[in-house]
């Protein structure tokens, strides 16, 4: 019995895995192969060209993109980290009135879905005169629900001990925050950094809305457009290249950290 | 500022594509919702076998999960395609006939629900491998004791421990279903006959192609009572059966 498991488990599951990851490598092969062998569905072509890359950077300015989407997706990462860590601090060491109060508006927040935020926070964003800057994509996402959540349920397991010698010693407070509970809170730095920065680099909605100068855009909304509007040509080619670029930054940092990543979205239950 | 009373619910009770878009979301989470469970705990429940290899399967599953909708769209696009997809090139390769994934307005939505699914399901697998660790093992020894077979166990012992881990599933599939909308929107646009318009999608339009931002806000604020009233329900029945 145990023999015939391991007979239909290992071809199951390869078969199974293959269905995930095939795709993945037909769309990288087909966009270095040439033009008129990429309907194929093999994976040998019979030349290897970077054609298909050189025509994409010449349509679109993919390598601004990319810069645009590091800096808003650091930026989102970092302010999402020192806010929330702030935030999760004063909800879960200091005493003050109203404390779960604020708690519980917070909460409300995350119940609430995005369909009914999404166009009264465009209209606030055109009265700040953000429409084409990256005070819109960046600032709207600073301070996050989840990530005060977890921040306070992590410093809740940290004894208050620490936190006692560190004012003895003179800390003030955001010291204590920076200086002794930062490094004693990696692993919901790691959870809360990964699940921000990846949900933020794949964030195609809002740019669409708040951004319409090409030089602004994101890496998923230029490659978006660039799908949706007629500038690919139906060339193939280009359009698997410009995908190929916009999932090779994420795909190689899970490569390297891929227990850290599923640990993370497992723990959220959060999905893009 | 102007107030315009009452008039964008009178144009939205009379907005058939819009109802067809809510129509078309909850079509998306029916066919999505039941396929995503069974696939994701069939995997989970081999995964979870003590087997080799098992961080590898387990990484290749979840490799959609981390990359962009737009590119996995960008890819299906090409895999649904009617005259050089693969999967059509597949069909006719044994015999059979093309099939127009995402031409024909009765096929489309199943079609973006499947790839939903395959985007999506490397996340529940996670969540299902946590929860049947969660069984415990003297369950399924007293089981071989009585001679249960293999189905037996899974349906009386395994299926009822990981309830909570199913409604946790249904919640969240829910809830990311209905934000539903760069998939329609780079595939289909919300064709063939609107039969993929999706809920988003069609707010995203009325606000940002025709510029009806009143409206659109009130389509959203509707939707989103929608929303609220179907994770109600649920979370009733879930309460019920616990």
């Amino acid at each position: 019995m145990k023999k015939l498991k391991s007979i239909l488990f290992y071809p199951a599951l390869t078969i199974s895995a293959l269905i995930f990851v095939y795709p993945f490598i037909w769309m990288l092969v087909a966009s270095i192969a040439p033009e008129n062998e990429i309907g194929n569905l093999t994976l040998v072509p019979s030349a290897l060209t970077l054609s298909s890359y050189s025509q994409m950077l010449d349509k679109i300015p993919i390598g601004g993109a990319f810069v645009n989407s590091i800096i808003v997706a650091s930026s989102i990462t970092i302010g999402v980290l020192i806010f929330g860590s702030m935030i999760g601090y004063a909800l879960s060491k200091l005493e003050f009135k109203g404390r779960d109060l604020i708690f519980y508006v917070i909460i409300f927040t995350m119940t609430l879905p995005f369909q009914i935020t999404l166009i009264p926070q465009y209209i606030i964003m055109v009265k700040f005169g953000w429409i084409d800057t990256y005070w819109a994509l960046i600032v709207p996402y600073l301070i996050n629900a989840l990530s005060i959540i977890m921040f306070r349920q992590y410093f809740k397991s940290i004894p208050d001990s620490l936190i006692d010698a560190a004012r003895l010693d003179g800390c003030n407070e955001l010291q204590i925050i920076f200086r002794i509970l930062w490094p004693n809170s990696m692993p919901a730095i790691i959870t809360i950094g990964i699940i921000t920065f990846m949900a933020s680099w794949n964030e195609v909605l809002w740019p669409l809305i708040v951004i319409r100068d090409e030089s602004l855009m994101t890496m998923p909304q230029l490659v978006t457009l660039f799908a949706v509007g007629g500038r690919a040509e139906s060339q193939l080619g280009v359009k698997l290249a410009s995908a190929v670029m916009l999932a090779l930054p994420i795909v190689l940092a899970y490569l390297f950290f891929q227990k850290y990543f599923i640990q993370s979205m497992a723990s959220t239950g959060i999905k893009e | 500022m102007e107030y315009t009373g009452l008039n964008n619910y009178v144009r939205l009770f009379n907005d058939i594509t819009f109802f067809k878009s809510i129509g078309n979301t909850l079509i998306f989470l029916v066919i999505h919702i039941p396929l995503q469970i069974i696939v994701a705990l069939f995997l989970a429940e081999i995964l979870n076998q003590k087997i080799k290899l098992m961080g590898a399967f387990r990484g290749a599953f979840f490799l959609p999960v981390i990359v962009s909708g737009v590119v996995v769209t960008i890819l299906w696009q090409q895999l649904y395609g009617y005259d050089t997809g693969l999967l059509n090139r597949l069909l006719t390769g044994i015999g059979l006939g093309k099939i127009g994934w995402l031409t024909d307005p009765n096929i489309a939505m199943t079609s973006i629900a499947v790839m939903a699914t395959w985007k999506n399901v490397g996340l529940y697998i996670v969540l299902f491998l946590v929860g049947l660790q969660t069984v415990p093992v003297q369950y399924y020894e007293a089981a071989d004791l009585e001679g249960a077979n293999h189905w037996q166990k899974f349906f009386k012992i395994t299926l009822p421990m990981i309830n909570p881990t199913i409604f946790m599933v249904v919640i969240l599939s829910t809830i990311g279903g209905f934000s539903l909308f760069i998939e329609p929107y780079i595939m289909t646009g919300g064709g063939p006959l609107n039969s993929t318009v999706s809920a988003v999608l069609y707010i995203y339009k009325q606000g940002f192609f025709y510029y009806h931002m009143g409206y659109a806000a009130t389509l959203g604020l509707f939707f989103a009572l929608i929303i609220l009233a179907v994770v109600v329900i649920q979370k009733k029945f879930i309460e019920k059966d616990n």
